[in-house]
Protein backbone atom coordinates (compact mmCIF):
# COMPACT_ATOMS: atom_id res chain seq x y z
CA UNK A 1 0.00 0.00 0.00
CA UNK A 2 2.80 2.38 0.98
CA UNK A 3 4.48 1.48 -2.28
CA UNK A 4 1.40 2.46 -4.32
CA UNK A 5 1.02 5.83 -2.59
CA UNK A 6 4.71 6.47 -3.19
CA UNK A 7 4.23 5.83 -6.93
CA UNK A 8 1.53 8.52 -7.12
CA UNK A 9 3.51 11.06 -5.08
CA UNK A 10 6.67 10.33 -7.03
CA UNK A 11 4.86 10.76 -10.35
CA UNK A 12 3.11 13.97 -9.36
CA UNK A 13 5.73 15.80 -7.31
CA UNK A 14 9.19 14.24 -7.02
CA UNK A 15 9.71 13.30 -10.68
CA UNK A 16 7.34 15.91 -12.08
CA UNK A 17 6.86 15.02 -15.71
CA UNK A 18 7.28 18.56 -17.03
CA UNK A 19 9.65 20.25 -14.64
CA UNK A 20 11.94 17.31 -13.99
CA UNK A 21 11.68 15.05 -17.04
CA UNK A 22 10.87 17.62 -19.74
CA UNK A 23 7.99 15.67 -21.28
CA UNK A 24 5.01 17.54 -22.70
CA UNK A 25 6.91 20.82 -22.89
CA UNK A 26 5.16 21.78 -26.14
CA UNK A 27 1.71 22.02 -24.62
CA UNK A 28 3.12 23.19 -21.28
CA UNK A 29 4.56 26.32 -22.93
CA UNK A 30 1.95 26.66 -25.65
CA UNK A 31 -1.34 26.31 -23.81
CA UNK A 32 -0.40 27.95 -20.49
CA UNK A 33 -1.29 31.38 -21.89
CA UNK A 34 -4.82 31.00 -20.58
CA UNK A 35 -5.89 29.71 -17.20
CA UNK A 36 -9.13 28.12 -18.37
CA UNK A 37 -7.52 26.37 -21.32
CA UNK A 38 -4.78 25.03 -19.05
CA UNK A 39 -7.28 23.53 -16.63
CA UNK A 40 -9.23 21.92 -19.51
CA UNK A 41 -6.07 20.48 -21.02
CA UNK A 42 -5.05 19.18 -17.60
CA UNK A 43 -8.39 17.38 -17.25
CA UNK A 44 -8.07 15.83 -20.70
CA UNK A 45 -4.48 14.74 -20.01
CA UNK A 46 -5.40 13.05 -16.70
CA UNK A 47 -8.16 11.17 -18.51
CA UNK A 48 -6.07 10.06 -21.49
CA UNK A 49 -2.80 9.22 -19.70
CA UNK A 50 -4.57 7.06 -17.09
CA UNK A 51 -6.43 5.07 -19.76
CA UNK A 52 -3.37 4.90 -22.03
CA UNK A 53 -1.17 3.55 -19.22
CA UNK A 54 -3.77 0.87 -18.46
CA UNK A 55 -4.12 -0.22 -22.10
CA UNK A 56 -0.38 -0.09 -22.78
CA UNK A 57 0.34 -2.16 -19.68
CA UNK A 58 -2.22 -4.83 -20.66
CA UNK A 59 -0.95 -4.95 -24.24
CA UNK A 60 2.65 -5.27 -23.15
CA UNK A 61 2.05 -7.97 -20.52
CA UNK A 62 -0.36 -10.13 -22.52
CA UNK A 63 0.59 -9.56 -26.17
CA UNK A 64 4.04 -8.08 -26.76
CA UNK A 65 6.05 -9.78 -24.00
CA UNK A 66 4.75 -13.36 -24.54
CA UNK A 67 5.29 -13.09 -28.32
CA UNK A 68 8.82 -11.73 -27.88
CA UNK A 69 7.88 -8.52 -29.72
CA UNK A 70 9.44 -6.29 -27.10
CA UNK A 71 11.19 -4.12 -29.71
CA UNK A 72 7.84 -3.24 -31.31
CA UNK A 73 6.64 -1.38 -28.21
CA UNK A 74 7.32 2.15 -29.51
CA UNK A 75 5.32 1.59 -32.71
CA UNK A 76 2.49 -0.25 -30.96
CA UNK A 77 2.20 2.27 -28.12
CA UNK A 78 2.09 5.35 -30.35
CA UNK A 79 -0.60 3.77 -32.55
CA UNK A 80 -2.61 2.68 -29.51
CA UNK A 81 -2.40 6.19 -28.08
CA UNK A 82 -3.50 7.79 -31.36
CA UNK A 83 -6.41 5.36 -31.67
CA UNK A 84 -7.31 5.74 -28.01
CA UNK A 85 -7.54 9.51 -28.25
CA UNK A 86 -9.92 9.12 -31.20
CA UNK A 87 -12.07 6.59 -29.33
CA UNK A 88 -12.19 8.68 -26.16
CA UNK A 89 -13.19 11.65 -28.28
CA UNK A 90 -16.04 9.79 -30.00
CA UNK A 91 -17.18 8.22 -26.72
CA UNK A 92 -17.30 11.55 -24.90
CA UNK A 93 -19.08 13.21 -27.81
CA UNK A 94 -21.89 10.62 -27.59
CA UNK A 95 -22.19 10.12 -23.84
CA UNK A 96 -21.31 13.44 -22.22
CA UNK A 97 -21.43 16.37 -24.65
CA UNK A 98 -20.83 18.78 -21.75
CA UNK A 99 -17.41 17.34 -20.90
CA UNK A 100 -16.61 16.99 -24.61
CA UNK A 101 -17.37 20.63 -25.21
CA UNK A 102 -15.27 21.86 -22.31
CA UNK A 103 -12.26 19.81 -23.47
CA UNK A 104 -12.74 21.08 -27.01
CA UNK A 105 -9.72 20.84 -29.26
CA UNK A 106 -7.41 19.86 -26.41
CA UNK A 107 -8.37 16.21 -26.71
CA UNK A 108 -6.94 15.59 -30.22
CA UNK A 109 -3.83 17.58 -29.35
CA UNK A 110 -2.89 15.05 -26.70
CA UNK A 111 -1.68 12.53 -29.29
CA UNK A 112 1.35 14.71 -29.89
CA UNK A 113 2.00 15.18 -26.18
CA UNK A 114 5.15 13.20 -25.52
CA UNK A 115 4.20 12.72 -21.87
CA UNK A 116 1.66 10.03 -22.85
CA UNK A 117 4.17 7.88 -24.73
CA UNK A 118 6.84 8.71 -22.15
CA UNK A 119 4.76 7.38 -19.25
CA UNK A 120 3.84 4.18 -21.13
CA UNK A 121 7.51 3.49 -21.91
CA UNK A 122 8.73 4.35 -18.40
CA UNK A 123 6.16 1.98 -16.88
CA UNK A 124 7.50 -0.88 -18.99
CA UNK A 125 11.08 0.10 -18.16
CA UNK A 126 10.34 0.08 -14.41
CA UNK A 127 8.58 -3.29 -14.72
CA UNK A 128 5.33 -1.99 -13.17
CA UNK A 129 2.34 -4.33 -12.98
CA UNK A 130 -1.15 -3.27 -14.11
CA UNK A 131 -2.20 -1.42 -10.95
CA UNK A 132 1.17 0.28 -10.54
CA UNK A 133 1.08 1.41 -14.19
CA UNK A 134 -2.38 2.94 -13.84
CA UNK A 135 -1.41 4.74 -10.62
CA UNK A 136 1.86 5.97 -12.06
CA UNK A 137 0.00 7.26 -15.13
CA UNK A 138 -2.56 9.00 -12.93
CA UNK A 139 0.13 10.53 -10.70
CA UNK A 140 2.14 11.77 -13.65
CA UNK A 141 -0.91 13.37 -15.25
CA UNK A 142 -1.83 15.09 -11.97
CA UNK A 143 1.75 16.42 -11.88
CA UNK A 144 1.35 17.76 -15.43
CA UNK A 145 -1.94 19.46 -14.55
CA UNK A 146 -0.46 20.98 -11.40
CA UNK A 147 2.52 22.36 -13.31
CA UNK A 148 0.53 23.81 -16.22
CA UNK A 149 -2.10 25.44 -13.97
CA UNK A 150 0.63 26.98 -11.79
CA UNK A 151 2.50 28.31 -14.85
CA UNK A 152 -0.73 29.70 -16.31
CA UNK A 153 -1.43 31.64 -13.13
CA UNK A 154 2.14 32.97 -13.09
CA UNK A 155 1.73 34.07 -16.70
CA UNK A 156 -1.48 35.99 -16.00
CA UNK A 157 0.57 38.05 -13.51
CA UNK A 158 3.57 38.44 -15.81
CA UNK A 159 1.27 40.00 -18.39
CA UNK A 160 0.82 43.07 -16.15
CA UNK A 161 4.53 43.57 -15.57
CA UNK A 162 7.05 45.68 -17.45
CA UNK A 163 9.59 43.12 -18.65
CA UNK A 164 12.87 44.04 -20.42
CA UNK A 165 12.24 43.79 -24.17
CA UNK A 166 14.60 40.88 -25.02
CA UNK A 167 13.03 38.73 -22.32
CA UNK A 168 9.45 39.17 -23.54
CA UNK A 169 7.70 36.12 -24.92
CA UNK A 170 9.37 32.73 -24.65
CA UNK A 171 12.37 33.68 -22.45
CA UNK A 172 10.38 34.96 -19.46
CA UNK A 173 8.11 31.90 -19.60
CA UNK A 174 11.15 29.61 -19.59
CA UNK A 175 12.65 31.54 -16.67
CA UNK A 176 9.38 31.17 -14.73
CA UNK A 177 9.49 27.45 -15.50
CA UNK A 178 13.09 27.32 -14.25
CA UNK A 179 12.08 28.92 -10.93
CA UNK A 180 9.16 26.48 -10.61
CA UNK A 181 11.56 23.67 -11.34
CA UNK A 182 13.87 24.83 -8.53
CA UNK A 183 10.88 24.88 -6.17
CA UNK A 184 9.89 21.37 -7.23
CA UNK A 185 13.42 20.13 -6.55
CA UNK A 186 12.51 20.59 -2.89
CA UNK A 187 10.12 17.63 -3.20
CA UNK A 188 13.13 15.36 -3.68
CA UNK A 189 13.26 15.32 0.12
CA UNK A 190 9.96 13.39 0.09
CA UNK A 191 11.50 10.26 -1.43
CA UNK A 192 12.12 7.78 1.33
CA UNK B 1 22.02 30.35 -54.52
CA UNK B 2 21.36 26.84 -55.72
CA UNK B 3 18.05 25.58 -54.31
CA UNK B 4 19.64 22.55 -52.65
CA UNK B 5 22.20 24.70 -50.83
CA UNK B 6 19.38 27.10 -49.96
CA UNK B 7 17.66 24.22 -48.07
CA UNK B 8 20.79 23.74 -45.92
CA UNK B 9 21.05 27.47 -45.18
CA UNK B 10 17.35 27.56 -44.37
CA UNK B 11 17.56 24.68 -41.90
CA UNK B 12 20.74 25.73 -40.13
CA UNK B 13 20.24 29.49 -39.94
CA UNK B 14 17.10 31.04 -41.35
CA UNK B 15 14.57 28.61 -39.88
CA UNK B 16 16.68 26.90 -37.24
CA UNK B 17 14.12 24.46 -35.79
CA UNK B 18 15.13 24.86 -32.14
CA UNK B 19 16.20 28.48 -31.81
CA UNK B 20 14.01 30.25 -34.38
CA UNK B 21 10.93 28.01 -34.70
CA UNK B 22 11.11 26.77 -31.08
CA UNK B 23 10.30 23.17 -32.03
CA UNK B 24 11.44 19.99 -30.33
CA UNK B 25 11.90 21.62 -26.95
CA UNK B 26 11.55 18.37 -24.96
CA UNK B 27 14.79 16.71 -26.15
CA UNK B 28 16.58 20.07 -26.25
CA UNK B 29 15.91 20.65 -22.56
CA UNK B 30 16.34 17.05 -21.49
CA UNK B 31 19.57 15.84 -23.05
CA UNK B 32 21.61 19.05 -23.13
CA UNK B 33 23.39 18.22 -19.85
CA UNK B 34 26.59 17.38 -21.78
CA UNK B 35 27.82 18.60 -25.17
CA UNK B 36 28.46 14.99 -26.27
CA UNK B 37 24.88 13.98 -25.40
CA UNK B 38 23.68 16.93 -27.48
CA UNK B 39 25.67 15.74 -30.49
CA UNK B 40 24.50 12.15 -30.04
CA UNK B 41 20.83 13.10 -29.76
CA UNK B 42 21.15 15.62 -32.61
CA UNK B 43 22.71 13.10 -34.99
CA UNK B 44 20.21 10.34 -34.10
CA UNK B 45 17.34 12.73 -34.78
CA UNK B 46 19.03 13.90 -37.99
CA UNK B 47 19.30 10.32 -39.26
CA UNK B 48 15.61 9.68 -38.56
CA UNK B 49 14.62 13.04 -40.06
CA UNK B 50 16.55 12.50 -43.33
CA UNK B 51 15.14 8.99 -43.81
CA UNK B 52 11.59 9.94 -42.85
CA UNK B 53 11.67 12.93 -45.22
CA UNK B 54 12.95 10.65 -47.98
CA UNK B 55 10.36 7.90 -47.44
CA UNK B 56 7.45 10.30 -47.00
CA UNK B 57 8.48 12.28 -50.07
CA UNK B 58 8.69 9.08 -52.13
CA UNK B 59 5.27 7.98 -50.91
CA UNK B 60 3.66 11.42 -51.12
CA UNK B 61 1.45 10.44 -54.08
CA UNK B 62 0.58 7.02 -52.61
CA UNK B 63 -0.57 7.94 -49.11
CA UNK B 64 -4.22 9.07 -49.11
CA UNK B 65 -4.69 12.48 -47.60
CA UNK B 66 -7.17 11.41 -44.90
CA UNK B 67 -4.86 8.89 -43.22
CA UNK B 68 -1.59 10.71 -43.77
CA UNK B 69 -0.85 11.45 -40.11
CA UNK B 70 -1.18 7.83 -38.90
CA UNK B 71 0.87 6.75 -41.94
CA UNK B 72 3.62 9.26 -41.09
CA UNK B 73 3.62 8.14 -37.46
CA UNK B 74 4.10 4.48 -38.48
CA UNK B 75 6.97 5.39 -40.82
CA UNK B 76 8.69 7.55 -38.21
CA UNK B 77 8.14 5.00 -35.41
CA UNK B 78 9.69 2.21 -37.52
CA UNK B 79 12.73 4.36 -38.33
CA UNK B 80 13.12 5.31 -34.67
CA UNK B 81 12.97 1.65 -33.60
CA UNK B 82 15.73 0.79 -36.09
CA UNK B 83 17.84 3.71 -34.84
CA UNK B 84 17.26 2.70 -31.22
CA UNK B 85 18.39 -0.88 -31.86
CA UNK B 86 21.50 0.33 -33.74
CA UNK B 87 22.49 2.73 -30.94
CA UNK B 88 21.91 0.02 -28.33
CA UNK B 89 24.16 -2.36 -30.26
CA UNK B 90 27.01 -0.07 -31.28
CA UNK B 91 27.00 2.89 -28.84
CA UNK B 92 25.89 1.44 -25.49
CA UNK B 93 27.20 4.38 -23.45
CA UNK B 94 25.19 6.87 -25.53
CA UNK B 95 22.15 4.56 -25.23
CA UNK B 96 22.55 4.67 -21.45
CA UNK B 97 22.90 8.48 -21.38
CA UNK B 98 19.92 9.27 -23.64
CA UNK B 99 17.65 6.56 -22.21
CA UNK B 100 13.95 7.08 -22.82
CA UNK B 101 14.54 10.10 -25.05
CA UNK B 102 15.61 7.86 -27.96
CA UNK B 103 12.18 6.21 -28.44
CA UNK B 104 10.63 9.64 -27.81
CA UNK B 105 12.17 10.89 -31.08
CA UNK B 106 8.88 9.56 -32.52
CA UNK B 107 6.95 12.44 -30.99
CA UNK B 108 9.62 15.06 -31.75
CA UNK B 109 7.68 17.95 -33.26
CA UNK B 110 10.41 18.65 -35.83
CA UNK B 111 10.03 15.31 -37.62
CA UNK B 112 6.24 15.29 -38.05
CA UNK B 113 6.38 19.03 -38.67
CA UNK B 114 8.81 18.69 -41.60
CA UNK B 115 6.86 15.75 -43.01
CA UNK B 116 3.68 17.80 -42.98
CA UNK B 117 5.17 21.16 -43.97
CA UNK B 118 7.79 20.10 -46.52
CA UNK B 119 8.35 16.44 -47.44
CA UNK B 120 4.81 15.73 -48.63
CA UNK B 121 4.96 18.54 -51.17
CA UNK B 122 8.51 18.32 -52.55
CA UNK B 123 10.79 15.98 -54.50
CA UNK B 124 12.81 13.32 -52.60
CA UNK B 125 16.17 15.02 -53.19
CA UNK B 126 14.97 18.40 -51.94
CA UNK B 127 13.33 16.71 -48.94
CA UNK B 128 16.57 14.94 -48.06
CA UNK B 129 18.45 18.25 -48.23
CA UNK B 130 15.77 19.80 -46.03
CA UNK B 131 16.23 16.94 -43.54
CA UNK B 132 20.00 17.43 -43.52
CA UNK B 133 19.67 21.21 -43.02
CA UNK B 134 17.09 20.94 -40.23
CA UNK B 135 19.05 18.10 -38.62
CA UNK B 136 22.29 20.06 -38.57
CA UNK B 137 20.46 23.10 -37.20
CA UNK B 138 18.96 20.99 -34.42
CA UNK B 139 22.32 19.30 -33.65
CA UNK B 140 24.11 22.66 -33.48
CA UNK B 141 21.53 24.14 -31.12
CA UNK B 142 21.65 21.08 -28.85
CA UNK B 143 25.45 21.06 -28.82
CA UNK B 144 25.68 24.77 -27.99
CA UNK B 145 23.13 24.41 -25.17
CA UNK B 146 24.92 21.28 -23.96
CA UNK B 147 28.31 22.97 -24.05
CA UNK B 148 27.10 25.98 -22.05
CA UNK B 149 25.44 23.76 -19.45
CA UNK B 150 28.46 21.45 -19.23
CA UNK B 151 30.91 24.34 -18.82
CA UNK B 152 28.86 26.16 -16.17
CA UNK B 153 27.52 23.15 -14.34
CA UNK B 154 30.36 20.68 -14.53
CA UNK B 155 33.43 22.75 -15.41
CA UNK B 156 34.23 20.62 -18.45
CA UNK B 157 33.86 20.88 -22.24
CA UNK B 158 33.36 17.65 -24.21
CA UNK B 159 34.64 15.86 -21.10
CA UNK B 160 37.88 17.89 -20.86
CA UNK B 161 38.49 19.65 -17.54
CA UNK B 162 38.28 23.45 -17.98
CA UNK B 163 38.00 24.83 -14.46
CA UNK B 164 41.06 24.45 -12.23
CA UNK B 165 40.61 22.20 -9.21
CA UNK B 166 39.33 24.11 -6.18
CA UNK B 167 36.76 26.19 -8.08
CA UNK B 168 33.32 24.64 -7.77
CA UNK B 169 31.13 24.67 -10.88
CA UNK B 170 27.51 25.88 -10.55
CA UNK B 171 25.80 22.54 -10.14
CA UNK B 172 22.28 23.79 -10.85
CA UNK B 173 23.09 24.19 -14.55
CA UNK B 174 23.29 20.44 -15.13
CA UNK B 175 20.07 19.93 -13.17
CA UNK B 176 16.58 20.48 -14.65
CA UNK B 177 16.23 24.22 -13.79
CA UNK B 178 19.50 24.95 -15.63
CA UNK B 179 18.00 23.65 -18.87
CA UNK B 180 15.14 26.15 -18.76
CA UNK B 181 17.49 29.00 -17.78
CA UNK B 182 20.11 28.37 -20.48
CA UNK B 183 17.55 28.08 -23.29
CA UNK B 184 15.73 31.17 -21.97
CA UNK B 185 18.91 33.24 -22.07
CA UNK B 186 20.00 31.93 -25.49
CA UNK B 187 16.65 33.09 -26.90
CA UNK B 188 16.85 36.37 -24.95
CA UNK B 189 20.32 37.09 -26.38
CA UNK B 190 19.03 36.34 -29.87
CA UNK B 191 16.13 38.73 -29.27
CA UNK B 192 18.54 41.39 -28.02
CA UNK B 193 20.72 41.26 -31.14
CA UNK B 194 17.66 41.35 -33.33
CA UNK B 195 17.15 37.76 -34.44
CA UNK B 196 13.43 37.23 -34.06
CA UNK B 197 11.98 33.89 -33.07
CA UNK B 198 9.01 33.02 -35.21
CA UNK B 199 6.18 31.50 -33.26
CA UNK B 200 2.98 30.95 -35.12
CA UNK B 201 -0.04 32.92 -34.07
CA UNK B 202 -2.30 31.32 -31.54
CA UNK B 203 -5.07 29.49 -33.36
CA UNK B 204 -8.23 28.88 -31.40
CA UNK B 205 -6.59 29.40 -28.04
CA UNK B 206 -4.89 26.04 -28.18
CA UNK B 207 -2.22 25.81 -30.80
CA UNK B 208 0.98 27.69 -30.57
CA UNK B 209 3.96 27.70 -32.87
CA UNK B 210 5.72 25.81 -30.11
CA UNK B 211 4.48 22.52 -31.47
CA UNK B 212 4.58 21.64 -35.13
CA UNK B 213 3.15 18.20 -34.51
CA UNK B 214 -0.11 19.79 -33.58
CA UNK B 215 0.00 22.65 -36.08
CA UNK B 216 -1.35 20.39 -38.80
CA UNK B 217 -4.23 19.50 -36.53
CA UNK B 218 -4.76 23.13 -35.63
CA UNK B 219 -4.77 24.17 -39.27
CA UNK B 220 -7.42 21.58 -39.97
CA UNK B 221 -9.45 22.68 -36.96
CA UNK B 222 -9.18 26.27 -38.13
CA UNK B 223 -10.09 25.47 -41.72
CA UNK B 224 -13.05 23.36 -40.59
CA UNK B 225 -14.57 26.40 -38.94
Amino acid sequence: MKNLILIIISGALINNVVLNQFLGICSFLGVSKQMKASASLGGAVIFVITIASAVASLLYTYVLAPLGLDFMKTIVFILVIAALVQIVEMFLKKTSPGVYKSLGIYLPLITTNCAVLGVALTNVQNGYNFIESVLSGFGTAVGFTLAIVLLASIRTRIREEDIPAPLRGAPIVLISAALMSIAFMGFAGLSF
Amino acid sequence: MNKYVERLYNGVIKENPTLILLLGMCPTLAVSTRAMNGIGMGLSTTAVLILSNLVISLLRKTIPDEVRLPAYIVIVASLVTVTELLIEAYLPSLYEALGIYIPLIVVNCIILGRAEAYANKHTPLLSVMDGIGMGIGFTLALTVAGLIREMLGNGTAFGLQLLPKGIDPIGIFVQPPGAFLVIAFIIAIMNAIGIKTRQRKLVDGGCDGLCAGCTSKCDREASAK
